[in-house]
């Protein structure tokens, strides 16, 4: 019931904020800005905490500009006995509704295979400090792999499985729903449920070492048609599998840690690389996706990102890493 | 004498917890019977509901028996007729200090107690 009105709530609450003052809290990580059914409840559940908040915080403050302005005035025991008592009782009332509120969210937060079997299953492994991205596709019949990017259809429920193959990481998407860790060892779940399309932005959300501040990912949440097409293009090689630049990428071993599709490079230790070019960002996060931001990677990825375990490649020509770039950024 | 529901008035300083180790039993009971039910729920031949019940059952029985304590430690303190501080050196003041304290824990524990139990209102089953 909750959730039917958290809609009216978040537009009543968008109306009153002075000239739409909770637009600075827009954009692309923001659980104020929600895009997602988790989400929308976890913003119902901040307003609510906020309101509840502010009535316990002006209630105190009024009681001590009472007890400053009455300090001369001796009050009977039986008074005061009553002030104690009904303080006590409106502290556990207020609590009460405070949590009762709360919990009440949680069935949405939380929601279980009852509502029916999800439209896809993703499960994601995080690295130092990179993302693993496996779709399970609908028929069962195949896993399309990826890396830093998680694409889900709008309108409907994508179940997650999140894994950690080194470190505990946390995975997050602010605006479409709340956190979970990815233990070593562990499988842990989220539930997600877009409500609108667009590019949102997930950071690392635990302590996972040096570079833990530089990983992230791309959400991109489409339309469910847009989704199951580009995730039957995901099944097949890049059409420019074969093209210029792939010698040059075979030669200097980038294939010993990275997989292509349709090639001979099948690493398994970074980021699989089939369909790189029609991300968002590269890097898990950090850089725009272009022929030079891949040239730089390739070159620095040391500086760019410091304790990542891909070793730099200054060594080669400065035509030779272009040609990689572009060949990568090819693999649409 | 005459066989007694209530027991005599208590000079120990024991009484104190009743409320506090209902609490805390009651606690442990909720979480450890949820938490096995959702690890073997495979294996077990009974639903969510059966946990949910449970725990209501031992939430009726933990708030009567703090109730009860409660009433113990009121009829210590005399009924309310005198007002604390309570801070005399002497055995009554002592009497009326620990039933104070206690009917106070009391009221703390049954409060306890509801908010412990409060998520099986809305938890219908196990994640995931």
């Amino acid at each position: 019931m909750l959730a039917r009105h958290a809609g009216k709530i978040t537009g009543i609450a968008a109306a009153l904020s002075p000239v739409g003052g909770l637009t600075g809290c827009a954009g692309m990580q923001s659980a104020l800005d929600p895009a997602g059914h988790e989400a929308q409840e976890l913003y119902l559940l901040f307003l609510g905490m906020c309101a509840g908040g502010a009535v316990v915080f002006i209630s105190v403050v009024s009681l001590l500009i009472y007890a400053v302005h009455h300090q001369r005035r001796v009050h009977s025991d039986r008074v005061v006995a009553r002030l104690i008592l009904w303080g006590t009782v409106t502290t556990v009332a207020v609590l009460t509704v405070l949590l009762t509120f709360s919990l009440a969210l949680w069935p949405g937060l939380r929601p279980v295979q009852a509502e029916g079997q999800p439209a896809i299953e993703i499960t994601v492994t995080g690295h130092q400090f990179w993302w693993d991205v496996r779709y399970q596709t609908p028929d069962g019949q195949a896993v399309v792999v990826a890396a830093n990017e998680v694409r889900l259809p709008v309108g409907e429920r994508v179940f997650l499985t999140l894994e950690s193959a080194d470190m505990i990481h946390s995975f997050w998407i602010p605006a479409l729903a709340g956190k979970m860790d990815m233990v070593p060892g562990r499988s842990t779940h989220l539930s997600l449920l877009a409500t609108r399309p667009g590019v949102f932005r997930g950071p690392c959300a635990e302590y996972c070492g040096t570079s833990h501040a530089l990983m992230a990912f791309s959400a991109v949440a489409m339309e469910p048609a847009a989704f199951t097409a580009w995730l039957a293009a995901r099944r097949m090689p890049s059409p420019t599998a074969q093209a210029a630049g792939l010698q040059a990428f075979l030669s200097n071993g980038c294939g010993g840690c990275h997989t292509i599709s349709g090639t001979e490079a099948r690493g398994k230790i970074g980021p699989d690389l089939s369909h790189v070019g029609s991300r968002e960002t590269i890097g898990a996060g950090i850089l725009p996706n272009t022929v030079q931001s891949i040239a730089r990677f390739i070159k620095e990825p040391d500086t760019i990102k410091p304790g990542v375990r891909m070793p730099s490649f200054r060594m080669l020509p400065d035509e030779e890493i272009a040609g990689i770039a572009q060949y990568l950024k090819g693999l649409q | 004498m005459g066989f007694r529901i209530l027991p005599k008035e208590i000079e120990t300083l024991w009484t104190l917890f009743t409320g506090p180790a209902i609490w805390a039993v009651h606690f442990l009971f909720c979480y450890v019977w949820a938490a096995i039910y959702c690890a073997k729920r495979d294996q077990l031949q009974f639903g969510m509901v059966f946990v949910r019940g449970g725990i209501g059952v031992a939430t009726v029985i933990a708030l009567v028996l703090v109730a009860a304590g409660g009433y113990l430690a009121w009829r210590q303190w005399g009924f309310g007729v005198n007002n604390p501080p309570h801070n005399k050196p002497t055995e009554d003041s002592r009497t009326l200090f620990q039933g104070f304290s206690t009917l106070l824990l009391s009221a703390l524990s049954f409060v306890a107690v509801v908010f412990t139990a409060l998520p099986t209102l809305f938890i219908q089953a196990c994640w995931p």
